[in-house]
């Protein structure tokens, strides 16, 4: 078999970013809901919302961790394999992923630190503000890498000639088009993704019987949140969906599974694409409805992919199904937390074990969700790299073999596997021993040295075992 | 922009980033690779709380420093990573593994050893790949107009070896030096002993690598034997301050030693600088070709100028924190 280096590059960026995306995603909302948590606390001397809050900063310091470590390869991969591509658009994206490590990064690892150690140490306002600014570095490190990624998408600002990007604006190119729609889908997710994750635990602990306080407290905050944060996401992701039809048509036509350009488009709720015969099998098909959803008509017009030639279409079979899949499991979180807000609001969500096991099995589904959601835009952006400019086969590395791509990519996959399951099976640790029902013993705060973490007072033993066999 | 040359205020900016990288990645880099030797288990614990508040704010650098060429210098970034593709997978693991060995570690007791080899060769791996990449630059890449177009192992020669283990023999005096300046009793005494040795290797080192690369680049004889005779005052203060911290070691003097490693590390980067200038990609591109469009460069310069002392000023504040000797009782405080 032929070791293909652009495919096994494109496999490697896939991982890597997929594997690091889904740390940050949950905490980006985690760490909004901390700051709330410690905003709510200095206000009411409540100590539930202390309790609640120092029981999420040990899960946040972990994620964070994880999340951080990933990040510096993602800091490489740009230049380890797509060379050509970095090259050609650094005069944009190298001040913009720069200004993320200045402004984000250096002010998360700072305000982490007082946030996680400083408890006891600054006084209560320095504390609070701490972990405003880690939540804040949070959203400016996901506006500057969303900036990037959605001028990749909608390119803006810029002149293209000689095979370099050239800034015309850099208002223009920063906030290209559809970087307020992705910048604000995203946030909403990880909002969700928080959401869930706090209402998940938090309904497993209810079920156990366990530190029923804090885990109403936390449920219904989650809950409230949820159930204005999900159907906002329909309308968002709506708006974010008209976005690509008017910038990126042919996305749009692989989510929709449509060959031909017709009017009253039909809305395919299952179909079997066949990319080699240009047509789909099994159509299960609501009239009309596409047209109706993307031109707010009937007898709107929407593109098919046969405008374009096979080799400008994206992989169609990915992109509609992995949409999909996002836009059931979005419906999902609808009508959960809908469901939930109602039996909040009716007083019974705290004794409906059903709805409570429901929202533990949700733990995981964000995730898939955002996931789903990227392979879409990003497989849906293909065959280019840089949206009707450059190809993604003119972005990859030229000295790269298919045997190095391949060597990083079993490394990075080995490499990852062991140290994420110590830190998963870490997490859970975590997790099951739950947010303490008594105030902590107060040299825990001095005999551990000041790492993310070490705010985590547990041995590993169990995590080093399996990482180590 | 005739007024000023931005692009020779980046090579300042992005030398400076680069230099506090080597110096404060280097020395805790320096105390992994120390750690197996280290007398006891008792000492391992000393030296990895002396490093363990400030490592990955060091590392954070390193970040910078990758955002910054691609920002700066694009051809750097898009020359040097695909040419040193292997050996950035190996830079990267070893940062992975080593930083994770600091979590683990306090924690994991049966499994402590595990993550001790872990912390040990993540380090020394990462360390010896940093050297690999300063042989590589002195080398230099074979490129055909912005691309790299060598092989994989090209970087990976007897030179770039010794420029490696250089670099490994190096971050060990810093981190010897560092162990020095931060621990006291029977872990600083073998701290003592042991940096001598390490000062002679990496003078060994620098005398090898210091004949060497004239002998085997023709650019790099012409600079220092045609005619700027006040070039050689870097050689003659290196061997001078590499005298001066022997001769402070042996008067067990616990802070210069540390302050001369660091000195002797700033002569080899301008030895690096005034033997590759103005080369950023060598053979062929200077650093004016590797720059970024002007209006790129100021857009950054802007944010950088302002941001940096803030930055420094944390960093400062941090090690001000934690200053003075790793307390040997028990438990894994760092301060």
């Amino acid at each position: 078999m032929e070791l293909d280096p652009l495919l096994l590059s494109r496999f490697q960026f896939a991982f890597v970013v997929s594997f690091h995306a889904i740390f940050p995603v949950f905490t980006i909302g985690l760490a909004s809901y901390i700051a709330l948590l410690e905003g709510l606390h200095y206000k009411t001397e409540n100590p539930v919302y202390l309790k609640l809050s120092k029981f999420w900063i040990k899960v946040f310091a972990i994620v964070f961790g994880m999340g951080v470590v990933s990040g510096i390869v993602m800091a490489f991969q740009f230049g380890t394999n797509w060379s050509v591509f970095s090259f050609s658009s650094a005069n944009f994206l190298g001040p913009i992923l720069s200004y993320e490590v200045v402004t984000a990064f250096f002010l998360e690892a700072t305000f982490l630190g007082v946030l996680l150690f400083g408890r006891d140490k600054v006084p209560k306002g320095v504390h609070l503000f701490s972990a405003c600014m880690v939540a804040l570095g949070t959203f400016i490190s996901s506006f500057w890498i969303l900036s990037a990624n959605s001028w990749m998408h909608t390119p803006a600002g810029v002149e293209f000639h000689d095979g370099i990007v050239h800034m015309t604006s850099w208002t223009q190119a920063i906030f290209n088009p559809s970087m307020p729609y992705r910048f604000s889908h995203m946030a909403l997710a990880s909002f969700i993704t928080g959401g869930f994750v706090v209402a998940g635990v938090s309904a497993w602990y209810l079920l156990k019987g366990r530190n029923p306080k804090t885990s109403r407290k936390a449920l219904a905050m989650c809950v409230v949140m949820l159930a204005i944060a999900t159907p906002l996401q329909l309308v968002v992701g709506d708006m974010h969906g008209l976005n690509t039809f008017e910038h990126q048509p042919m996305k749009v036509a692989a989510m929709e599974g449509a060959w031909e350009t017709r009017t009253r488009a039909p809305l395919l709720l299952f179909a079997i694409p066949d990319a080699a015969n240009e047509t789909n099998h099994f159509e299960i098909a609501i009239p009309g409805l596409a047209s109706l959803i993307l031109t707010h008509s009937l007898d709107g017009e929407v593109p098919g992919l046969l405008e374009v030639a096979p080799e400008d279409r994206p992989p169609v079979g990915i992109v509609f199904w992995s949409f999909r899949i996002m836009v059931g499991l979005g419906m999902l979180f609808i009508a959960v937390s809908l469901a939930s807000a109602w039996q909040l609001w009716r007083g019974r969500l705290y004794d409906s074990p059903r709805l409570l096991r429901v929202l533990t099995w949700m733990i995981p589904l964000p995730f898939v969700a955002v996931l789903a959601g990227w392979f879409v835009t990003e497989v849906g952006r293909q065959p280019w790299i840089i949206h009707g400019v450059m190809r993604i086969s003119d972005g990859v590395t030229p000295s790269i073999t298919g045997w190095m791509a391949l060597a990083t990519l079993i490394g990075y996959i080995s490499v990852y596997a062991i140290v994420f399951s110590a830190g998963v099976i870490y997490l859970r640790r975590v997790i099951q021993a739950g947010p303490d029902p008594i105030e902590e013993a107060p040299d825990d705060e001095t005999a551990r040295p000041k790492r993310p973490w070490s705010a985590v007072p547990f041995k590993v033993d169990d995590a080093a075992q399996s990482a180590g066999s | 922009m005739e007024l000023i040359d931005l692009t020779l205020i980046w090579v300042v900016i992005i030398g400076i980033g680069i230099f506090m990288y080597v110096l404060m990645d280097g020395f805790d880099l320096g105390v992994g690779i120390l750690f197996p030797f280290a007398p006891s288990d008792h000492a391992r614990d000393e030296l990895m709380n002396s490093v363990a508040p400030v490592w990955d704010g060091n590392e954070t650098w390193l970040i910078l420093g990758g955002a910054g060429l691609l920002a700066a210098f694009p051809l750097i970034y898009a020359v040097f990573l695909p040419a040193l593709y292997i050996g950035v997978f190996l830079l990267l693991a070893g940062l992975i593994f080593r930083g994770v060995a600091f979590e683990f570690r306090f924690k994991a007791q049966a499994r402590k050893y595990w993550w001790d080899r872990a912390f040990f060769g993540g380090s020394t791996v990462a360390s010896f790949a940093q050297g690999a990449v300063v042989g590589a630059y002195i080398q230099g890449f074979e490129t055909e107009g912005f691309s790299y177009v060598g092989g994989a192992f090209d970087w990976l020669t007897p030179f770039t070896v010794m420029t490696g283990l250089g670099v490994v023999a190096g971050y060990a005096l810093l981190g010897v030096t560092w162990t020095i300046l931060k621990t006291e009793g029977k872990t600083q005494e073998w701290a003592f002993r042991l940096a001598p040795w390490l000062l002679a290797a990496v003078m060994g080192f620098f005398i090898i690598v210091s004949l060497w690369t004239p002998l085997a680049h023709e650019r790099v004889m012409e600079r220092w034997f045609d005619n700027i005779s006040w070039l050689w005052l870097f050689p003659a203060l290196t061997l001078a301050t590499a005298t001066w911290v022997l001769w402070r070691i042996r008067q067990r003097a616990e802070a210069s030693p540390f302050l001369g490693s660091m000195a002797l590390f700033a002569l080899f980067y301008l030895g690096l600088l005034i033997t590759q200038w103005p080369y950023a990609v060598p053979p062929e591109h200077t650093f004016w070709d590797a720059a970024s469009d002007p209006g790129s460069q100021l857009f950054l310069l802007i944010g950088v100028l302002f941001l940096i002392p803030i930055i420094l000023g944390y960093t400062a504040w941090t090690y001000w924190v934690f200053r003075g000797k790793v307390k040997t009782g028990e438990g894994y405080a760092g301060h």
